[in-house]
This record gives C-alpha cells, sequence and structure tokens, in this order.
C-alpha cells in the first residue's frame, strides 16, 4: 500500500515535470533535439550556435541568425533588399501566402545578401532561409543572389554564399528554373574576372539550387549530416521502389563521392571562411 | 484548328509517335555523324550528340532522346538523363567551340534521372556545370523545345541565344502531375495543374521565355515529320547567320542580358 503511494507520487511528480517540459516547449523555451532526443534549453542553444550540446547536431538557422555568426560585429550591410516576390504565373494565393508568411516570420524573402567582414577580410555573402517557402528558389531568390554575385564582380570582392533549398518555386513556373540559367551565368562570370567565390551548402540543398549556383564554388564546404542532393531522397526511393541506405546524400556521402571539398563545423565556419579568403589574397595577378 | 487546352499539348507533346530528337536531326541535317560517351563513365543512350552540316555550315548537335517502342526506351531511359549524359553533352559542345561550330539542342525530357547512381555522380553537379559553361560558350547556340521539356534535365542543355518551342512542345518546372502533387497534394490535379502552370510555347512566349515557336500541321508534328522538320531548318538557317553576324562579345552580351531579365 505504502509503496503503492509512494509510486504513485513518483509517477505524478515525474507527470508534473514532463507537463512543465511539454508547457515550456510550447511557449517556446525549449526544444527536443530529433537527433538524440534530448530536451534543450533554447538559450543554450542558440548560445552554441544551434548545435545540440548533447550530440552535435547542427540545427536548421534563420539568415539573421547565421549572418550573426559569420560576419564582424556590425559589419553587415544589407543589399538588394528592394527585390522582392513576383508572381509571374498569377497563381492562385501566392501573393497572399507570401504576405502572411512575411508577418509571420519576418523574413523578406529565402536569402538574404550584403556585405561585411569575416575577421576583418570584406566580402560579400548570400544567405539563405528555410523558414521562408523551404528556401525555395523564386525570382526575388535569383535575382537578389545574382545582384549580390554582380555586386562582388564590380567591387572586386570574394562571395560567399550559404545554401539552403527544397528546389524551385513551384508558384513561379517556368521563371523558377530560369533562375538556375542566371544565377549560373553569373558565376561564370564571376569566373573569368578571377574572384572567389565560397558555396556553404547546409540541411537542406536540394534541387534547382544543388543544379546551378551551389554546385558551382570554387570551393565547397558543408556542414556535418546535410541533406545534398539534385532529387530528393521520397522521389528517388519512388523511382527505384525500395528505401535509400543510411547517409545516402548526406555531406559525409557527398565527400566520399568527391563533390565538396570539406566538412566544417559550426564552429570553425567563420575561422574557416576567413582562412580561405586569405589564401586567395597571396596569388593575385596584378594588371600590367 | 480547334483550340487545344494545355492538357491537350501535355498529351501531344507525350506522344509515343511523336517525331523524337534522332528523326529530326536526320531530316534536318545533311550528314549527321553521332559521337559516344562522355570519356569519363558511360556513354548515356538518352543524350545523343554528333557533328553535321546544314547548307554546308558545320555545327554541333545534341538532342535528348526518346524511344517509340518499349524496347527502344528502356535503352534510352524514357530520356531521362542521367550525370554521364549531361557531361557527353558538354564535351561536344566545348569541341563545338574549339572548331567554331555553332550548336543546335534539342530538348525533350521527362526529367533528369532521379536514381541512386545519378545522385551518387553528381546529378547536380552536371547540370549546374553545363549551364555555367554554356552562358560563356564563344559560338551561337540554338536551344529547341521539341516534346517534353522538363525541369532541370531539360535546362542542362537549354541555355544559349534562341530558345524555340514546337507549337505543340511544353517546357516547365517540372510535370503537371509532379506540379499538382507538391501544390494541390494531389497527383491526380495534373489537368487543372497542366493549365495553371502556363507551360505551353503560347504562355512561355507571352512570358518572354522563348524567342519563337514554330509551327506544327494540324493534329501534331507526327501528322507531317517532314514539314516540321523543314521549318526547323529554316529557322535554325536564319538564326545561325544572324548570329554568326555578332562579335563574340556582343554573343556573349546578349546572351548574359537574355536570361538576366528572366
Ligand atoms: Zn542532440
Amino acid at each position: 500500500m505504502i509503496i503503492d503511494k509512494v509510486k504513485k507520487v513518483n509517477k505524478t511528480e515525474k507527470e508534473r515535470t514532463k507537463n512543465k517540459i511539454a508547457a515550456n516547449m510550447m511557449i517556446g523555451k525549449w526544444v527536443k533535439c530529433d537527433e538524440c532526443k534530448e530536451i534543450i534549453y533554447k538559450e543554450e542553444l542558440h548560445k552554441n550556435l544551434s548545435v545540440c550540446p548533447n550530440c552535435g547536431k547542427h540545427f536548421r538557422l534563420s539568415s539573421r541568425r547565421r549572418i550573426n555568426q559569420i560576419a564582424d560585429e556590425g559589419t553587415f550591410t544589407e543589399i538588394a533588399s528592394e527585390i522582392q516576390t513576383k508572381d509571374p504565373l498569377n497563381f492562385d494565393g501566392y501573393l497572399k501566402k507570401v504576405e502572411i508568411l512575411k508577418e509571420k516570420t519576418k523574413i523578406e524573402e529565402a536569402v538574404k545578401c550584403g556585405i561585411c567582414n569575416i575577421e576583418g577580410e570584406k566580402a560579400v555573402i548570400a544567405v539563405m532561409d528555410g523558414n521562408f517557402l523551404m528556401g525555395s528558389m523564386g525570382s526575388a531568390v535569383g535575382e537578389r543572389i545574382t545582384i549580390a554575385i554582380e555586386t562582388a564582380i564590380e567591387k572586386r570582392l570574394p562571395i560567399v554564399i550559404f545554401c539552403v533549398s527544397g528546389g524551385a518555386r513551384m508558384q513561379e513556373g517556368i521563371v523558377s528554373l530560369m533562375q538556375m540559367a542566371k544565377t549560373s551565368s553569373a558565376i561564370a562570370k564571376l569566373n573569368e574576372e578571377g574572384l572567389l567565390y565560397i558555396s556553404v551548402l547546409t540541411d537542406p540543398t536540394t534541387g534547382g539550387v544543388t543544379a546551378s549556383f551551389a554546385s558551382l564554388g570554387d570551393i565547397i564546404l558543408s556542414e556535418p549530416k546535410a541533406l545534398i542532393g539534385f532529387a530528393g531522397p521520397r522521389v528517388i526511393e519512388q523511382t527505384i521502389k525500395q528505401k535509400l541506405p543510411q547517409g545516402f546524400q548526406s555531406a559525409e556521402f557527398l565527400l566520399e563521392h568527391g563533390f565538396i571539398d570539406k566538412i566544417v563545423e559550426r564552429k570553425d565556419m567563420k575561422s574557416t571562411i576567413a582562412k580561405i579568403i586569405r589564401l586567395h589574397k597571396g596569388g593575385k595577378v596584378e594588371d600590367g | 484548328m480547334a483550340k487545344l487546352t494545355a492538357w491537350d499539348r501535355v498529351q501531344l507533346a507525350r506522344q509515343l509517335e511523336r517525331p523524337k530528337s534522332l528523326d529530326y536531326i536526320q531530316k534536318i541535317f545533311e550528314d549527321f555523324m553521332e559521337l559516344h560517351g562522355d570519356r569519363n563513365f558511360a556513354d548515356d543512350k538518352s543524350i545523343v550528340g554528333g557533328i553535321a552540316t546544314i547548307d554546308n555550315i558545320p555545327v554541333t548537335v545534341i538532342g535528348e532522346q526518346k524511344g517509340k517502342k518499349i524496347k527502344e526506351n528502356m535503352e534510352r531511359n524514357f530520356g531521362m538523363p542521367n550525370p554521364e549524359g549531361y557531361r557527353k553533352a558538354l564535351r561536344l559542345m566545348k569541341q563545338a567551340e574549339k572548331f567554331k561550330r555553332p550548336i543546335i539542342t534539342f530538348i525533350d525530357t521527362p526529367g533528369a534521372y532521379p536514381g541512386m547512381g545519378a545522385e551518387e555522380r553528381g546529378q547536380g553537379e552536371a547540370i549546374a556545370k553545363n549551364l555555367m559553361e554554356m552562358a560563356r560558350l564563344k559560338v551561337p547556340i540554338i536551344c529547341i523545345v521539341i516534346g517534353e521539356g522538363s525541369s532541370g534535365g531539360a535546362l542542362a542543355i537549354a541555355v544559349g541565344d534562341r530558345i524555340v518551342m514546337l507549337e505543340n512542345a511544353i517546357y516547365s518546372i517540372l510535370s503537371p502531375e509532379g506540379f499538382a502533387s507538391i501544390l494541390y497534394k494531389d497527383s491526380t490535379k495534373a489537368k487543372e495543374a497542366a493549365e495553371n502552370m502556363k507551360a505551353t510555347a503560347q504562355d512561355l512566349k507571352s512570358l518572354e521565355v522563348i524567342d519563337y515557336i514554330i509551327e506544327e500541321p494540324e493534329g501534331g508534328a507526327q501528322e507531317d515529320v517532314n514539314q516540321v522538320a523543314l521549318n526547323i531548318r529554316k529557322y535554325i538557317l536564319k538564326n545561325i547567320k544572324e548570329l554568326q553576324k555578332l562579335s563574340t562579345e556582343q554573343l556573349l552580351n546578349e546572351r548574359y542580358e537574355k536570361f538576366r531579365k528572366m
């Protein structure tokens, strides 16, 4: 009888803690790591660059947080922010959906571009944001990235692009597809100018972004365990009618198959990028 | 001619009997010689390519190739290229640049193949590389969508100075079925998707994505393949001559601006 009572108390105690955590998660103070299932205090997670302190899982980052992690404090100046979502197909409900999303996320589009210093090295950066329609590439994303590349050409600066994308912006149809050609053409010009382009792949980078600028860096870095591919895993599974092996299309898989240069943990990303930029400064051949 | 719906055209574009790249290539050019392989992994039969002449002008010709019968379709992987197909195309295009030959491409694919091997060998990288290289090739490039031009798999050989479509071809971000399953969460709404996704030649002309629509006979290209081949031939000749008048710098600037404004 007594034991039963103790058990009951323990159980309610446990339940109470559980409820408390659940309540805190509801108000957004805690998150659960879907890799190791650990419940993490959000503030602690953010202090740790949004990397799980328990298992090292790299959580997805908003463009704002990413820029804060990479740019020297107070040096980021945004460019191309005047470029807004377009609706070339007059697709029913699209612009309305975008307006609601902008209000909710306080993000203007799926990429934010600017000029900043990275450990004192001046560079153009473009940072995609998965919170905005899964980082899909429509005309605004393509246009902003092209402007970023052209700004790098005009100002003779290196460019760093952080990629995250679910693929094409379906609501923009063929115009979305054409952004692949537009951005890749701009990269071709950048190459002719002898300027450095570092592409950083983060979880997930797929579809049209993978099949354009993401795969065209002079140096391609990736965060650990990021999913990277052209076709999404579900599409492949439907095609071949079998399950994909564990780790297929992971950053580690791509490194092994020769498609990326280096996997870099988030804590080392800024210093690695700065180092690469510095390594490209010595070899410049001056005109004349 | 009765007005066709977008869905009618999707059906026409996919018809098994519809003329494929090789049908046109053999009729348009005098002496096509097919060349094979990407010099790295394999020869992808879903893309054919080689050299030929048209009115005594040497050209490089590349086309995505579907089959008309099930056996040929299996061999051709239903016109869905693997990375080595795109790399073969790029090899031949670089060769064209070396020998200053204009390039003509024929687009007809349901998309790049979404298989395991394709991913392992870098499908995304292969397509991206083509887009980047085609943007700067120092020879005229004319791209013709003859059937189904779907997704990055089509675009991978469709960056050029002239982008044109046959009257009943479609060119889109993905198939109407895929579009419906993503945006309407229901792949059976493909017909509705086809109307809304603006993928017909007329749609793309008004969106200023393509330059010109090449006429087909009533009922579709299969009704008179000789006539359609002749129409294509006329277009190619006229435009090669126009493009060859431009300096390399002009050619590349205009190509850049063409995609820049999209
Ligand atoms: Zn964890």
